[in-house]
Order: structure tokens, then sequence, then C-alpha cells
């Protein structure tokens, strides 16, 4: 699990782990019971206080995205449950948000804009995954 | 050891109202700290500030002129025995003895520290790759600041004490102390209390800060709750308007026109109230990096 800290633009450490990790999951890069690294390691490998990955590993746990099992570790839920999707629409929703944001800003009419992205959709074949 | 052995879980260091002056010059002005057990300290603050004079008050180097200093729960001045035993420091200029290799300072550091792990400090040596038969005069800055890390910490002390660890160093060193950092306070109740002027360090390790300055206590807080409510916003008024009106909360401002920018003490919901009470919109609501949170403190 590749993830880039930066302390200096201002976002907390918890939420740039927790964003990382919610992209990786709904990108696919990381999936249904993959394990993440301890608590304790990630801390080490990221050089970042271990309350601050505890707490990023808290919010991913109740956003649904991870689960901690019994043997200990915490491992990436199956995305097929409803709070994962929800959780893979928000991150979408955002994205749009701007999308249109940004077409109304360049006077692009709604209808050329949805035009848009179905000339793109057909354009780019499905990814293969990353890795 | 007059004083008596401290029950539950007191803070590791309670320094209260001391106040320090050299000369005419007040190097602390009227402090009050509390360490919490667990966790790592940071101390942030320029050159000068009175970090490292707050620092030899905790270590017992020197005596509070005013009020009183609790390391443990006893004083450091009249128990050195029982406080230093329990701490392991690293000071800024990094003074070692000169004349003696490296593995003669760490069969002499260990006569000092009945806590002292020999496994551990080999460990350390070797992950650190310090000669031991290298003079303590001929070490590159680097492995002069890694020795000194490895003495400090292979009694494994209950408080661990850096002060500026980072200064002058490369990545490759500092990487390395930062992870001592972190590999203590992983050890279930251990504390570790750093100074530093590298903000991007603390913001990365700390758990909780106190801003210094000029020999005062500005600000002491979880860094969590320091990050929470410090924000920039920038407001849109109706109008163009010569200077920023006056924002509760409001610690500085700059722009021109109907856009003003302020940062600001106070809570993302809290500031969307106070702005619309000025009759503005926020258009923009950032989080502060802690350097710029320092910046705008430490400005009169």
């Amino acid at each position: 699990m590749q993830i880039h800290i930066s302390a200096n633009d201002g976002v907390p450490i918890y939420v740039q782990i927790v964003n990382q990790v919610k992209y990786q999951v709904a990108s696919g890069r990381l999936k249904a019971g993959d394990e993440l690294p301890p608590i304790r390691v990630l801390a080490e490998r990221l050089i970042v206080n271990p309350n601050t990955v505890a707490r990023a590993y808290r919010e991913l746990e109740s956003a649904g995205l991870v689960e901690k099992r019994r043997t200990a570790g915490t491992y990436v839920s199956d995305q097929g449950s409803p709070l994962a999707r929800r959780e893979r629409v928000r991150i979408l929703t955002e994205r749009v948000d701007a999308l249109i944001a940004e077409a109304r800003q360049m006077d692009i009419p709604k209808d050329d804009l949805l035009k848009l992205i179905e000339n793109r959709h057909a354009v780019l074949k499905p990814a293969s995954p990353e890795e | 050891m007059s004083e008596p052995f401290p029950s539950a879980t007191p803070p590791i260091v309670e320094i209260h109202r001391v106040t320090r002056r050299f000369g005419d010059k007040t190097a602390l002005d009227d402090v009050s700290l509390t360490v919490p057990r667990g966790g790592v300290f940071g101390l942030i603050g320029g050159n000068g500030a009175g970090k490292t004079t707050l620092i030899k008050h905790i270590l017992g180097m020197l005596k509070d002129q005013t009020g009183s200093v609790s390391v443990f729960g006893l004083d450091p001045v009249k128990n050195p025995v029982g406080t230093l035993g329990r701490i392991g420091y690293l000071s800024e200029d990094r003074d070692l003895p000169n004349w003696m290799r490296v593995s003669e300072l760490m069969r002499y550091t260990q006569a000092f520290f009945p806590t002292w792990d020999e496994k551990f400090a080999e460990e350390l040596r070797v992950a650190f790759d310090l000669d031991p038969l290298a003079k303590v005069k001929n070490l590159s800055r680097g492995q002069r600041a890694r020795t000194g890390l490895l003495v400090a910490l292979a009694h494994r002390p209950e408080l661990l004490v850096l002060d500026e660890p980072s200064s002058g160093l490369d990545p490759v060193v500092r990487r390395d102390i930062l992870g001592a950092i972190i590999r203590t306070i992983a050890d279930e109740g251990r504390t570790v209390l750093f100074s530093s002027h590298l903000l991007d360090e603390v913001e990365r390790v700390a758990d909780r800060v106190a801003i210094i300055h000029q020999g005062r206590v500005l600000l002491t807080a979880p860094l969590d709750e320091v990050k929470d409510t410090h924000r920039r916003v920038t407001l849109r008024f109706g109008q163009a308007l010569e200077r920023a009106p006056s924002l509760v909360g409001a610690l500085s401002s700059t722009g021109q026109g109907e856009e003003w920018t302020y940062v600001c003490s106070g809570e993302s919901e809290q500031l969307r109230r106070a702005a619309e009470a000025i009759g503005a919109q926020v258009v923009g609501d950032d989080a502060l990096s802690l350097d710029e949170i320092f910046v705008t403190r430490i400005r009169p």
C-alpha cells in the first residue's frame, strides 16, 4: 500500500491517509480481503505518530471500508456492502460536482457535457488494474 | 528521596508558573506546562524562545527561581537520581566525550543506568552503522547525532528528551531520529518531549504541542485540536471595501476589494456564522499547516 504524506499543505495527516486508502479501494488497487499494514508498521514507514494512523483506521472502519478481524489485523471490506458502495458514490459525487462547476464557468451547457461524457466513455477502454 | 512515590498516573512533567531570568534578560516568563504520560510532546519556538532553558529545568540542570518543576512527581534538582535515571536526553549541541571510542562511550553510559539494555544498544549500533572503534571526535555530524541518540535510548527511558534533534542534519539522519521517536512511544507508556523549529516534523510525530515565544507559552493543546481550531477563511462581501472588517476570532487578514482572507482561531461552523453576522459569504475555508499557525500566532 503506497501512501504519501505531506505535512505542509494543511490537510490533517489522518485525513490524508483516509483519503488515499479510500481512493485505492475505490479504484480497485486495494481489494476486498487485502490486509492493511499494522498501525505500528505503517507509522514507522510514513514517519507519523501511531495515534494518527490509528485514528485514520478508525475512520475507515466506521465508513465501512475496512474491518477488524478477531485474529487482529485490519482488512479491506467486501465492496459489495452498501456502506462501501455509498462511499464510492460519495467520492464520485465530489468529482462530478467539480466538473459541473467548471463546465458552468466555461459556459458549456449540460447536454454538451453529457455528450462529452458519453464520447469519452466510448473512447476509453475499461482500465486494466494497475500494478 | 523524601517525596512520596506518585499514585495513579500523574503527568510526567508538571511545570507551574516558572520564571527564569539571566541578568536582565527574561528567558522564561511565568511558564506553566503539563506533559501527560504517553505520546509525543512537541515544543515549538524560534531561536532564543526559551525551549532549551525550559528543558534544562526539566533535567534539573537549572533550578527554578520562582514556581515549581516536577518530573515523575519529583523535584529534579533535589532528586537527580530518581529522575535522570529514567530520562534519555540528547542535547542540541550533542556534547559527547570526544576522547572516547563509541564502544567505550556505550560501556561508560551503561554504568549510570541500571536499566541499560545491552542487546538493544547493540541493535541500535548496527542499525545506525556505528563503528565501535571509532573515536567520538572523528565522527561525522550525522554519526555523532546517532551516537547521542543511541546512548539516550539504550536504557529504555520512560521519558525521552530531545532538544532540536534534527538541527543541521541531513534527511537520512533526521529520519532515523524521527523513527526512534515513533518506536519509543509505540512501546506502551513511554513519553517523548522534543523541541524543534522544523514544524513539518512536529506535525508528523507530535500528539500535543506547545508554542513558546519570547519566554512565554502562547498555546498548548493536542495537535488535532490546534489543527481543528485554526482555519483560513476567505470571505466575499457585497461591495468593495477599503480594509478588512473585523471578524470574531480573526488573527490576521489580507485582501482587497470584495474578497478578504482571514487566518482565524475557531471551527468552520463558528466562523461561518461569524461571517454571516457581518454580511459576508464564505467562499474558501481551508485547514492550515502548523507552520502557518505558528507564524500567525507569534506575530504581535
